[in-house]
This record gives structure tokens, sequence and C-alpha cells, in this order.
């Protein structure tokens, strides 16, 4: 006895024979086919092992609710796991194994467990693990838990993300959807139909339907549908999208599609497109049209392979030309079922018995049947199957309580018709229970949406039968092994919340997220609680429906565009003359720029020694750069900075600190006064885009009176940094058009004016503590001036500096540098800027510089660190003085070898440092400790005299 | 995903914006006038209610421009935006008492 392909019918195409494999077995199938299909016309019976048990388990469905047919599909970088054989559309080489299994799902050897059975129950590891020690036996179990494994090569598919809107969004291409979709674009709406199958019709593909009163099969529903995409077409802007499926419905109407593009081609899919597209649409309407799944019955030994939902039988056939087996035996409680021992007679097979659980089944359909010689059972329920591996006979208790054997090789059931939902509860609707038709339908929405056909309620007259009592398991959940029996213990346990129930048993939780299992596990749980269905109630459905590869919602934003880093105008230039660029502050800058065989230490002490004894050059194009202009622009940086601005005269520059409203330093820079009613201010890199947004978030929220202009500039202007002894010769040759002498040009002043030429506005400011000149220039020009310096500047030693010369620079010069030096507590007082406190103006943070905290004597405090015996003062290492034996005083906060001084410097946030100007520290170093005193923070000429000169 | 109807741009998708929190916080001045539980209330405690929300939004991706959204904390319906120089709807006010 076996399944196999029909010699003529179905949607398949005969002329394309495609090779593929399963567990390492060579077959051939058909275009059209899905790899479910095609395993069953080889007669593969057994299609994977079950989750707990090991047991072997056949096809169950046609379509996405399959729990049992879970695949490893294709190899390398592009194997994917856990997917339905129902979904995946044959290909030609196409590769697939069973998960959860090994060697193969026929001979599967983690079936030593079986015997173990009765012991694996529900809360089985709540019970089982707990002593002594969870942990203990976590990884083992871990080990044994799972289905299929993830390629450890990288994703080297490409995943593209769209946005698209709508007037009406359609979900499910079945005769309702259809209807739907043609209406919608009739009326003049901007449709979008999504269909998860590779073609519309749904149901009508492979069952009669009744659309509009008129009865369509086979060709009839072919031309209708051909019929709806013409008149969809003809609407002009319809988009419809096959191998489509709406996954989340998300607020206000927000739902999140995923089409698989080219899954279906495998290997031999074009490099243009994409492997899948996320469609992330906004609707103003959703029609969900989603049709029903079919439930199983529960019954002992309802998952051995050859049982399987009435619908999918027929839907093999019909749509696969896959005739299940030889012998057929349906067990329903509904007239629908019969459809499928009519049809699978149509197709050579045998009907050995229709076992109906009603006593009096319709007339019409009973006549239909005794008409066809099916030899029709009322009133009874299949109570057990045997069959190794696969189904052979089954045994049938009928009202009187005979019991009856039939052999059989199919057995087609249905439980009755669930409509499909996942996506009305996912937007938030509650689930109503029918007690008439027995089945959650939707309720109210309670969002712009409705359900339509059997989405919206199955209509087919179903009888009450949700438990057969009988010896052997009965699987509710078939994916996460889930029994009849489970239920029961969860019962007599006391769990009566369906969200208990879930978690004890993990009824639902498996990957289909319990698609044929819910209804009937709720149903049950009521029955045994005493309660009706709608009072258990149903856990509400989420994202996703079927689920989601990482890939597709990752979508381009992977690799180097996870996070773009931006670049520097003077990247290229950079980038060929040894610079090592690293990020910092999302930024590629150069860390130092490397000789031959120079190691990357040596190079930031050469170049920081340049700055001291030539010159240097820094590319400081991060800088933050705000143009904050208005009648009112003083009033407001008076009240956003910590000091005051309006007192700066033009021409001039002023260091300032911004703080939040808790009194914490947040930033800080150089204000340069343009004119009156016109500033440009300077920010750290990382802060940039922050200070700015914080500025707008002040005007317009708080100060909305101000008449005031925020500009951020960052990213038009360039700006180099000419620095060191000679920086101001250098900057004469290549020419100036204004003085540059020291008092005609003063330290913490500012020009505009041209430099070689170029418009150019020239800071007198300095992070390195020699006269320094920051040069603005505009993105376009700074290439060329670059290179001018770097020319006239070679006989003079002058050179470029990275950021890591540019660190040990300001550390000599005790500067702080946010973030480093500084963090989410450290207030004003902290860094030696009490004077703020003496301020009257209202700005921003200013009352908590004075609370309680704020005012202690013992905070963390800035102070200067120098080495005693040699120590390295390397950041991070923590310190304490000789009155404390244990835990920490402080930290170095920044510290690294200074070539100029010829010892360490640094600086460290220490408990009331202010007061122990001079005490040496006990600092602690892995297992080795080292001595550091405190000292002032500047450790490189105090008097500041290089810096003005 | 929300959808938010910008004053200036119309409605966008919620990536574009950023909440602000709580919107309506009067800052207690002058500074040297306020007691350290005004100060401490005005930075720390913010209503948290099940039901309607007020509060401040940025169109960051966008114009830029702030304002004001009162939004169901559970069923996330939109009842009013508002731009942040204006008072708080009637409607929504009498949703609130």
């Amino acid at each position: 006895m076996s399944a196999g392909r029909l010699y003529s019918g179905g949607r398949i195409d005969r002329e394309q024979p495609l090779a593929f494999s399963f567990d390492g077995r060579d077959y051939i199938g058909y275009a059209g086919d899905t790899l479910a299909s095609a395993l069953l016309a080889n007669d593969v019976r057994v299609v994977g092992r079950s989750f707990k048990y090991h047991r072997p388990r056949g096809l169950l469905a046609a379509g996405v609710e399959e729990p049992n047919a879970l695949m490893q599909v294709g190899e390398g970088a592009a194997s994917e796991a856990n997917l339905r054989a129902t979904e995946v559309e044959l290909y030609a080489g196409l590769t697939a194994r069973a998960v959860n299994c090994w060697p193969s799902a026929r001979f599967d050897v983690g079936a030593v467990l079986r015997p173990l059975e009765r012991f694996l129950t529900a809360g089985f590891y709540y019970k089982t693990f707990m002593w002594p020690d969870w942990h203990l036996f976590e990884r083992y179990i871990r080990k044994a838990a799972g289905l299929g494994r993830p390629s450890t090569e990288a994703d080297t598919s490409r995943y593209e993300t769209r946005y698209a809107h709508c007037d009406v969004l359609i979900v499910g291409s079945g005769p309702a959807g259809l209807a739907a979709a043609v209406a919608a674009a009739a009326d003049g709406q901007r449709v979008i139909l999504c269909e998860q199958d590779p073609q519309l019709g749904g149901r009508l593909r492979w069952d009669p339907c009744v659309v509009n009163g008129q009865s369509l099969d086979g060709a009839t529903a072919a031309a209708w549908i051909d019929a709806q995409v013409a008149a969809l077409a003809a609407a002009g802007d319809a988009i419809v999208a096959t191998r489509t499926t709406a996954v989340g419905y998300f607020d206000h109407n927000a739902v999140t599609l995923v089409e698989r593009v080219t899954d279906h081609l495998g290997p031999q899919a074009p490099a243009h497109l994409p492997r899948q597209r996320l469609w992330q649409v906004r609707a103003g309407k959703v029609v969900l049209a989603s049709g029903a799944i079919e439930r199983p019955l529960v019954f002992p030994g309802n998952d051995r392979p050859g049982v399987m939902l009435a619908t999918a039988v027929r839907r093999y056939l019909h749509e696969f030309a896959v005739r299940a087996g030889e012998r057929l035996v349906v067990f329903t409680n509904n007239d629908d079922a019969y459809a499928t021992a009519h049809a699978f007679q149509a197709a050579g097979g045998a009907v050995v018995a229709v076992i109906d659980s009603r006593a009096a089944p319709t007339a019409t359909v009973l006549q239909a049947a005794r008409a066809a010689g099916f030899a029709v059972v009322t009133g009874a329920v299949v109570c057990g199957t045997s069959g190794r591996p696969v189904l052979s006979s089954l045994r049938v208790r009928d009202a009187a309580g005979n019991t009856t054997f039939f052999n059989c090789d199919v057995l087609a059931m249905s439980g009755g018709h669930s409509p499909t939902v996942h996506l009305f509860s996912q937007s938030g609707g509650r689930l109503v229970w029918d007690d008439t038709r027995l089945q959650f339908r939707p309720g109210d929405s309670v969002q712009a949406e409705v359900s339509i056909g059997d989405a919206a309620s199955v209509d087919t007259p179903v009888a009450a039968l949700w438990n057969v009592e009988g010896r052997g398991k009965a699987f509710v959940d078939f994916q996460h092994d889930v029994s009849a029996t489970d239920i029961a213990l969860a019962a007599r346990e006391s769990f009566r919340s369906v969200e208990h129930l879930k978690r004890y048993t993990t009824l639902g939780m498996a990957p289909d997220q319990g698609k044929t299992s819910n209804v009937n596990a709720l149903v049950r749980m009521g029955e045994l609680t005493g309660r009706m269905p709608g009072d258990v109630g149903t856990t509400r459905y989420r994202f996703p429906f079927t689920p989601v590869s990482v890939g597709a919602i990752g979508g381009r934003q992977r690799g180097e565009l996870f996070r773009p880093l931006r670049r520097m105008p003077l990247h290229d230039w950079h980038a060929t003359h040894g610079a090592v660029l690293e990020e910092y502050g999302g930024w590629m800058r150069p860390a130092y720029y490397l000789q031959p065989g120079e190691h990357p230490h040596a190079a930031e002490q050469r170049e920081a020694l340049a700055v001291r004894t030539a010159a240097g050059l820094f590319d400081g194009s991060p800088l933050g750069k705000i143009e904050v202009s208005g009648p009112d622009a003083a009033v407001f940086l008076d009240r956003f900075y910590a000091n005051t601005v309006s007192t700066l005269a033009i021409g001039r520059l002023r260091y300032g600190l911004m703080l939040n409203e808790l009194g914490v330093i947040i930033d800080d820079g150089v204000v340069a006064r343009l004119a009156d009613d016109r500033f440009l201010v300077a920010t750290t890199t990382g802060g940039a885009a922050r200070i700015a947004g914080l500025m707008e978030e002040w005007l317009q929220c708080e100060w909305t009176t101000f008449r005031v202009l925020v500009a951020p500039l960052t990213t038009s202007i360039a700006v180099i940094t000419l620095t060191g002894p000679k920086a101001r010769s250098l900057l004469q040759t290549v020419g100036v058009d204004f003085p540059v002498g020291a008092t005609e040009f003063p330290h913490m002043s500012f020009r505009e004016g041209h430099v070689g030429g170029i418009p150019a506005l020239v800071c007198r400011v300095s992070f390195t503590g020699e006269v320094s000149y920051e040069i603005n220039v505009a993105n376009s020009a700074v290439r060329g001036l670059w290179e001018r310096f770097m020319a006239v500047g070679a006989a003079d030693g002058l050179m470029p500096v990275g950021i890591e010369a540019w660190m040990l620079l300001r550390t000599e010069k005790g500067y702080l540098h946010i973030g480093a030096d500084t963090d989410g507590t450290t207030a004003p007082q902290d860094i030696g800027w009490g004077h703020v406190l003496k301020r009257e103006v209202d700005f921003i943070g200013r009352r908590s510089l004075t609370r309680t905290a704020n005012l202690a004597t013992d905070r963390y405090q800035l102070v200067g660190l120098e080495p005693v015996d040699g120590a390295e003062l390397r950041p991070g290492r923590h310190l304490r003085g000789d009155a404390v034996t244990s835990g920490s005083e402080g930290y170095i906060t920044s510290g690294i070898y200074s070539a100029a001084l010829g010892r360490w410097v640094g600086m460290a946030m220490v408990r009331g440092g202010y007061a122990r100007s001079g005490e040496v520290l006990n600092g602690v170093s892995g297992s080795s400790t080292f001595k550091a005193r405190i000292a002032p923070l500047c450790s490189y000429d105090p008097a500041g005299d290089r810096l003005r000169g | 995903m929300l959808l938010l109807h910008c004053p200036w741009c119309g409605p966008r998708d919620e990536p574009e914006f950023v909440c602000g929190g709580q919107s309506h916080m009067v800052r207690p001045e002058p500074w040297h006038a306020v007691d350290e539980a005004t100060w401490g209330h005005y930075l720390f405690t913010r209503d948290n209610p099940k039901g309607v929300h007020l509060e401040r939004w940025h169109h960051a991706h966008g114009c830029r421009q702030w304002f004001n959204v009162a939004r169901h904390t559970v069923t996330h319906e939109i009842l009013a935006i508002y731009r942040m120089d204006e008072p708080v709807p009637n409607a929504v006010a009498g949703a609130r008492a």
C-alpha cells in the first residue's frame, strides 16, 4: 500500500521533473510541487520526528499550519532551519533534512527515549530537575532540545525592505479576498492584495466553492480567478503580491508582510533579486480574508503517519495530483470531510469507511455517501490506531461500545474548521466563542479592519467532539508533543488560566504557534474545569503569524550599513598617507599615521613630539559647529551654558560648559561671537547632533518667546588645526591676509579672512598647549589647503597628527575630555568650576548645583596625577589613600606616557580630591600595586607661556 | 507602529519621531526660590496613567519640530495633536477627567 502520483490532474507541470533529496536520498518531483507534496508523491510517509518523544510523524496538513514536517533546507550559508515542507516550493537540486532526528526521520537514534514517554509529562522539567540545581542539568537538556540548526556561515543572501501605503489591504486571495479586492479596486481604492501561496485563489484551487451564488469547481474556478485578476489589472494601480505572508498586525493599521522573492528558485535565483522582501504597509482599511484552518480530532494514536486532515488529503489530490494512500477511512464530526471520501474514490482510491461521531449526519450528505458505496458508521469514534511506522489499521468504537477494526493507510480526520483569527487577535481584537458553530471568531474590531469569508465565521455545522478516551497518547499539539493527558494533568494540578496552561504544558509555543492545537486545547480545558470555552478565553496571538528570518527583519542594515560610519572630507588623503582609521564618535578618523615599520605607540609619541618641537596638522572636521543667531541669541546662550556668554566681545572666543537639568556636565566647547546677534558654537564631536537638538527642544518647548535660530553646520565646514611652535610662521608662509602676531591675534580670539587665498574663519584656540590655529574652510577647499601646509611644512618638521597623539597632548595640559574624565554624575564644581555657582542666571541645571548632594565635600573631584617611582598611570586603575584599607577612593580617568616629560601623566577622579593635593595614593593593578601623587591638572607649561606665545 | 500626524508634515510613521516624555511640565523658577522637594519632583516624578497621557514628540527625522500628543496608553488611540504653544484641547481634558 502506498501513496503516489496520479497520472493526470493537479496544477503541477509533468513536463518539468525536478530532482531533489531528502535525508540523503534522491527523489523526483515536478514544478508546482511543494516539498511536502513531492515527498508524499514519492511515498515518503515519515517526514519528521516529534519534539519531545521522537515519535515518527507524517504530513498532517498541506499548508502553513503543518506541525510535523519541519525541514532544514539548503546547504552551507544558504541553509535554513525549521521550514515547513508544505510551504517550501520544489526546485531542482533542493536538499532537505528532517530536523530533530539523526540520522534520518525514518531511523532516528533519539527514539531510544520513547520508552520514557510516560515520564516526560507536562511540567516534567519543573518537577524533575529541581534537585540539587537546575543548572546542573541545563546544558544537557539544551543540547537535546531544539529543532533545526542555524548555519554557522554568514548569510550571503540579500534582503530588502519596502514601505507601501494603500486604502485597502486584503490578506488572502481566496474567493472572499479576491472578490473584495476587485470590489475595492472598482470603487477607486488603492488596493494591495497579498497571498502567501504562489498562486491566487486560495481554497478555490483545490475545493469547490460557492461564490456569489455560483458553484465553482475545476475549470470554472480557474476561469473565475483569471477574470478577477484581469479586473484587478484593469483597475490600474492595484498591487498583487504572491508568496507574501502577512505576519504582523500592529498599531494604527501597520501590517508587516514578508515576500519570499526567490526562495522558490534556490541556487538558480538571479543575482539582481533579493531573497526576501519585508513590506511595511500602512493601510486605510485592512480586510482579513485569511480563511480557516481545520482542526484535528483528539483520539489515541492520532499522530501516526497516515493520519491527516481531511482538507489536506483533498488538497494533495486536487492541487498536486497526489493520493495520500490507497485505502481511506474518514473520521469526522461534520459534513465537510465527506467531500474527501468522494474525491479519494474519484481518484481511484478505496474508501473503507466513514466514521461520523454524529448519530444523525445531514440526510443528503449521508445519502450521497451511501450511494457512492461508502460504509458510513454513525455515532462512532476512532479510538486507536496501529501500524509501524505508518498507519495500517484502526479501531472504531460505536455508540453501543462495540469495537471494530478497519485496515487502511490513510485516515482523513476533521474536527471542523477554525477561522484564521491570528491577525485579528494581533490587531488587539478579542475573540468570541460561538456556541452554535463551535468556533472562536473575531469579535468587535478595534482598528479599521474587517474579517470576511471563513476568517469571519465558518458555517459548516459541527458536532462537539473534543476528546476520545482510549489507550495511548492523544495529541493536541503535535509540534510540541502536548497530549490530552498533559492538559488533564494541568487541570488536576489546578492550572486554570489559559496563560498558565500554555506555559506549563508548552502548548502552542512551538514555531507553529498552535495553529492546529489551540482551540482543541482550550475547549478541552473548559470541559475539564467546568467552564465554557468563551470563559476559558484564548491567549493573544502574537507576531509573527509564520516564522520570519532574521535576515528579512534586518534588510540592508547589516555589516557596514548596520551603523554607517561617517567619513571626513580628507578621508582619502589620510588613507593614502599611512593613517590607521578608527571609529571615534561615529566618524572614521586617523588614530595615528604609521611610517614604514613603525609601532603604533611610537607613531603616537613621534606625532606628539612634533607638535611640541615643530608643528602638527590635525583634521578636526567632525568638531560640532552650530550657528546660533537672533535678537535673543546671547540671552539664550547665557541660559544654555553654565557660564556667561553675553559678555563676550565680538571677535573673541570663550570656553563653555553645558549641563543638563540634573546639573551634570554633558558637553563642552568654544563659543565665537561673530556679531552682536550671531554666535558660532563648537561642541564635542559626539555631541554635535545632540546639542543642536537640545537647543531646539529648549527653544520650542520651554523658552518659546526667544527669537533664536539654530543652524547645525558641522558637516558643511571642514576644520584643520595647525599647532606647535612653528605654527605661526607656517601660517604666514602659506599666506594669510590679516596680522597674526601674538598681540594682534591673541589667544582666545578669531579672525575672518583668507588662508592661502581661501576664505577661512581662523580661531586661536588650543587643545595642545601650543600656539594653535583652527582653520575653518568649506569642505570643497580643505584638500588643497591641507596639501599646501604639508608641502611647505615638510622642511620644518610638520607632521599630520592623529587622535591618539591629540589625547596625549591634552592630557599633558590637563584639559578634560567629556565622557572620559567626566561621567553621568560629574557637576561643574567637580572639575574646578565652582565659580558658576555665583551666577544668578537660571541656566539649565542651575538649581541642581545647590542640591544637598551636590554640595558634599567628598564628591569625586578631578585632579592631576603624577607617578611615584615610575608608576604607569593607566586609565581605569583604582586608587585609595593610606587611611583606607579596602575599596576604592577613585580611579584614573586619563593616563598616558609623555615623551616630552619623560614620565606618565594622568588625571583622576578622587573622593574629596581638592583637599588632598600632594597626597600619595595607592593604586591597584591586578595583583600588583603602585603609588601616584595628587598634583595640579596641568603638567606641561603650567604658566601658559607657550600657549599664549 | 504608531501613525502620527505631524502638525507641519502630515501623517508619518513612528520611527521618524522621538518621544520626549510627559508634556506640560512646568519648570519651577527662579532657581533660588525653589525648594529641594519641588525641584526633585520636577526632575524625577512623571505621570504613568492607564488612559490618556499628554506627551511631547519630536519629528526628529522630518521638520525637527516639537508638538504635543494626547495618546491613550492602552489602545494607542491618538486623541489630539496640538502645538507646543496651544493649551490642552477641551475634548482631551474631558477624557482625562
